[in-house]
């Protein structure tokens, strides 16, 4: 089939798209979108976290044939350039929170996506909305520790 | 393979009727599991996302004939947990409970009520509660529509009453009528399939108590000894403190009402012993809800 879809607000066509393969092998291999991560392709793992129609999904398990129209960010859409970073990003670096980075791109897209609607969450709100996420280095402290960060980050910013 | 993306109901059953073994899929938690792994090729898929009135809920008001004395929760096929949560947690806080435990915020967002009860896994998290609220399956194919009882839809280990070109269209649940608790067993608060589940619902007006099992027996079930002896016992006028006897004889009887295995994720002993804490503990946090009401 041909797939056509919105991502990071660009327009994208795929052509020969097998509609049962993942969103995630469409981002990955036919738009080398290689942000979003493949590891467990079972939604156990987080790192093929993407919003999905706004909404955060692991992308290894929506059809591609339902993608078809609908509107996706990936990591590579949460900074605003391609030299910025995204506070949240900013605050991962800044933390220590990443080490060999496989996690990051799902946990940047879950943690974004936490500190758009939490403006100080509590450590068991962050644990809570980040409990699809894996991440086999840092032990999640330094993760937290970003997370509090960026959030306390965007409440001084905005007062 | 097929991939077919109906826009109405009636599509939906024609494609489901058209193609024997095309699978429904809304949001993909278990069917992309399978395709990912190449464990299970069906011919086709029938994409239920496209339908606008399977992702909505609406609540059918008490003498509207409904058929239930009470209000119903009306829950469309393509309903998230996510939603459940946010906004149903009032009206059905043991499936709003049960939803909490499902998975993490990615897979809540996307995964349904109806493609638990269509997997028809006996780990499902919405089995106890619906058990315990007396939901109803309304299914239908072209050949028409009926309503399958929830004591009716579970008939074995991943088999379901659905006959081969049916589909779920919506589940009736009714609205709590009195406290409901949901308790879960497993290696970590998020991402486990359960090792035993349990729920309980109180109906203080007609002094009954209800119960579902999950991951303890071929299909989830009822625990009926359990629920007339508490029913019984409960002393629903004077409303004193739940006598541990009670607790304790009530989660005996759920335990004895399991016919647990041995797998990977724990052993029939282990499963009978959290049935029974399980049970005496949600029936004392239902309890003092309502003695506190």
């Amino acid at each position: 089939m041909r797939l056509n879809l919105t991502i990071n607000g660009a327009r994208h066509t795929a052509d020969d798209v097998w509609p049962g393969e993942s969103l995630l092998y469409v981002l990955r291999e036919r738009l080398g979108l290689a942000g979003s991560k493949n590891a467990c392709e079972q939604g156990e793992c987080g790192s093929c976290t993407v919003y999905f129609d706004g909404t955060p999904a692991c992308s290894c398990l929506i059809a591609a044939g339902q993608a078809d129209g609908h509107d996706v960010v990936t990591v590579e859409g949460i900074a605003e350039g391609e030299d910025a970073l995204h506070p949240v990003q900013q605050a991962f670096v800044d933390a220590g929170a990443v080490q060999c980075g496989f996690c990051t791109p799902g946990l940047i897209v879950a943690a974004h996506n936490l500190v758009e609607r939490h403006d100080d969450p509590s450590d068991e709100e962050i644990r809570e909305e980040l409990a699809g996420n894996l991440c086999r280095c840092t032990g999640y402290e330094k993760i937290i520790d970003a997370v509090h960060l960026a959030a306390e980050r965007k409440q001084e910013a905005g007062s | 393979m097929d991939f077919i993306r109906p826009s109405t109901w009636q599509e939906a059953l024609e494609a489901r009727s058209a193609v024997p073994g095309a699978v429904a899929i809304a949001g993909g938690t278990d069917v992309m599991v399978e395709l990912n792994f190449d464990h299970h090729r069906p011919p086709a898929l029938i994409d239920l996302t496209g339908i606008a009135e399977l992702g909505r809920w609406r609540i059918d008001r008490a003498g509207d004939g409904n058929g239930s004395g009470g209000d119903t929760v009306r829950l469309g096929a393509t309903v998230s947990y996510t939603t459940v949560i946010d906004e149903l947690a009032e009206q059905l806080p043991g499936l709003a409970l049960a939803a909490r435990t499902v998975g993490s915020p990615q897979i809540r967002n996307r995964g349904t009520v109806a493609g638990n009860l269509g997997a028809g896994s006996p780990a499902g998290d919405s089995h106890p509660p619906l058990l315990a609220s007396g939901a109803t399956v309304e299914v239908e194919s072209v050949r028409g529509a009926r309503s399958v009882p929830i004591d009716d839809f579970y008939t074995g280990v991943k088999r379901t009453a659905l006959a081969d070109d049916e589909l779920i269209r919506e589940i009736i649940v009714p609205a709590a009528r009195g406290p409901q608790q949901f308790s879960k067993i497993g290696t970590r608060n998020a991402m486990v399939i359960a090792v035993c589940s349990f729920a309980v619902a109180l109906d203080p007006r007609e002094r009954t108590v209800t119960t579902g099992l999950g991951s303890a027996a071929p299909t989830p079930r009822h625990a009926s000894d359990a629920e007339s002896y508490a029913a019984e016992q409960l002393p629903w006028h004077d409303r004193d403190p739940l006598a541990d006897a009670v607790a304790r004889r009530f989660g005996e009887l759920v335990a004895a009402a399991a016919s647990p295995i041995d797998d990977v994720r724990g052993q029939a002993d282990y499963r009978s012993h959290a049935l029974s804490v399980m049970a005496r503990r949600t029936l004392g946090w239902a309890w003092e809800e309502y003695r506190c009401a």
